[in-house]
């Protein structure tokens, strides 16, 4: 129990230093969301009018409702970032390093999920200050409530990028994978407009977007962001969860073979 | 048992056969040369040795632990030089290593007493504070190699580890590796193309299209002649 948690510990210190070594990624992880807020929305506002749905109680801003998907944004990029530089480790070694580590497998997988998990929310959190100084903040137990409900989206998806990283042989895959990834994933989902709007063009697109585990965690948050729980958004971002790390597992599997390439 | 054992090993990537029947053994105390041109199947070997992947087909026991059975016990007692780098580069050495003790569940002043230890069995000590980065290649190997002891292995396994190093740094790493296993009873196998890293007094196992052609001291199978010709010779005729 004790090498377990000693491990844990390591990782996530490494993955600390690895991201503050890489200040670009920090600043880009920062400047994405930031983006969004202050041109998109500003756009926006205009042209989408918002009715009142929970867990808003008055009429909002556009910016106000894209602040949690722009925090599911980060976890989902992060996510995948993270999973990427789990190629990356695969290819430069590292990870041969991690995986023949006498602790079990699977331990090793989940410190890593936790160890990027713990990075993303760092950075969710550097944002949402960003936003309350821009003007947008939320209620003080809304920023204490939505911890847990980062955990459970960033390692849900997290386990998404550490399910499809075990699936990628070569970095220049991966790319191709985010594009197919990141963006439908983003982009159907409630992040950036509610599903009612998104009914009003089409009740095909609406279906998948409640379909889309992503939409999920972002609802998580955004009932989160003011104190309220969204029980129906947890059951389905642990379920996703719950999947996207039993494929991770199976991925890894030293029975499966992590490498087949060379002889 | 304390050393390496591997029995009847097959291994085949969907229809190519990348091991075929592989067995042999190496002594506590023994350095073993697994020689083998580009392609043998050493690295396949390798892979199945750390347990990056598994096979149902042979065993492989590592300080007395089956591989298939007790792995964790197995990999515990075995320390691993990869022949691609693994260290993390802009992290110091005592990062790296730090790094390493943890994932052997090792932390504190045992960890820090079990580097020490490493980094002055090769030479190294005062370079813990210096980033990764800024060593040469051949005091980077000498690095992998001084964390690879430091949670006390029985077995050594070392892949091409002097692969892309000059000449000089190529001789004090097969030197230090022949000294762990002849003062320290460590049992090395050290995988190679480079006959002129292995001493007479080596076992040799030579690796083939997936078989073992001979196993043997570096002696028996030169028979007085140079090991490269007969290496050539072996694996050159029925390639």
């Amino acid at each position: 129990m004790k090498a377990a948690l000693t491990a844990l510990r390591a990782i996530v210190i490494r993955e600390a230093l690895r991201f503050v070594r890489q200040r670009s990624r920090f600043v880009a992880a920062l400047v994405r969301p930031l983006v969004w807020l202050v041109v998109f929305a500003a756009g926006f506002r205009a042209a989408l009018g918002l009715s009142i749905t929970p867990p808003y109680q008055t009429y909002i801003t556009y910016e106000i409702y894209i602040v949690p998907g722009l925090c599911g944004m980060i976890l989902l990029f992060n996510g995948m970032q993270s999973s990427l530089s789990l190629v990356y480790d695969r290819e430069m070694g590292s990870m041969r390093l991690l995986l023949t580590s006498p602790l079990p497998r699977w331990w090793l997988l989940i410190c890593r999920l936790l160890a990027s998990t713990a990075i993303s929310i760092l950075q969710v959190y550097t944002f949402l200050i960003v936003a309350a100084l821009y003007g947008i903040d939320f209620p003080v137990i809304g920023y204490l409530s939505a911890l847990p409900a980062l955990i459970v989206a960033g390692v849900m998806l997290g386990a998404l990028g550490l399910a499809l990283s075990s699936t990628i042989k070569q970095l220049e895959n991966f790319a191709g994978v985010m594009n197919f990834v990141i963006f439908p994933m983003f982009f159907l989902s409630s992040a950036l407009y509610p599903l009612w709007k998104m009914a009003e063009s089409s009740v095909l697109l609406r279906d998948i977007c409640a379909a889309n585990p992503f939409t999920h965690a972002v609802e998580l948050i955004r009932f989160a962001l003011y104190g309220e729980f969204n029980a129906p958004a947890l059951g389905w971002t642990l379920l996703a969860g719950a999947v996207f790390i039993a494929l991770a597992l199976w991925g890894y599997d030293p029975a499966r073979g992590m490498k087949r390439q060379k002889g | 048992m304390t050393g390496l054992y591997v029995q009847n090993l097959s291994y085949a990537y969907g229809t190519k056969q990348a091991l075929q029947d592989v067995t042999f053994g190496v002594e506590p105390g023994q350095f073993c040369a697994l020689l083998g041109p580009n392609g043998a199947g050493k690295s396949t070997l390798f892979s199945l040795l750390t347990r990056l992947f598994t096979t149902s087909q042979g065993r492989i026991e590592v300080a007395g632990h089956d591989m298939t059975k007790h792995p964790r016990a197995a990999l515990a007692r075995m320390g691993v030089v990869f022949q691609q780098p693994t260290l993390d580069l802009d992290l110091t050495v005592q990062r790296n290593l730090t790094y390493f003790a943890a994932l052997h569940g090792l932390s504190g002043r045992d960890a820090e007493a079990r580097i020490t230890a490493a980094l002055e069995r090769l030479n190294m000590a005062e370079r813990a504070a210096e980033r990764a980065r800024d060593l040469n290649g051949g005091h980077r190997r000498r690095l992998e190699i001084a964390r690879c002891l430091i949670h006390d292995p029985a077995v050594l396994l070392l892949d091409e580890p002097t692969v892309g190093l000059d000449a000089a740094a190529r001789r004090a790493i097969t030197d230090h590796v022949h000294d762990l296993s002849r003062d320290d009873g460590l049992t090395v196998l050290w995988a190679t193309h480079l006959t002129d890293e292995i001493s007479q007094e080596d076992q040799v196992v030579i690796l083939h299209q997936g078989k073992v052609l001979k196993d043997a001291p570096c002696h028996e199978i030169t028979q007085g002649a140079g090991l490269q010709d007969v290496f050539l010779t072996l694996t050159g005729a029925p390639a």
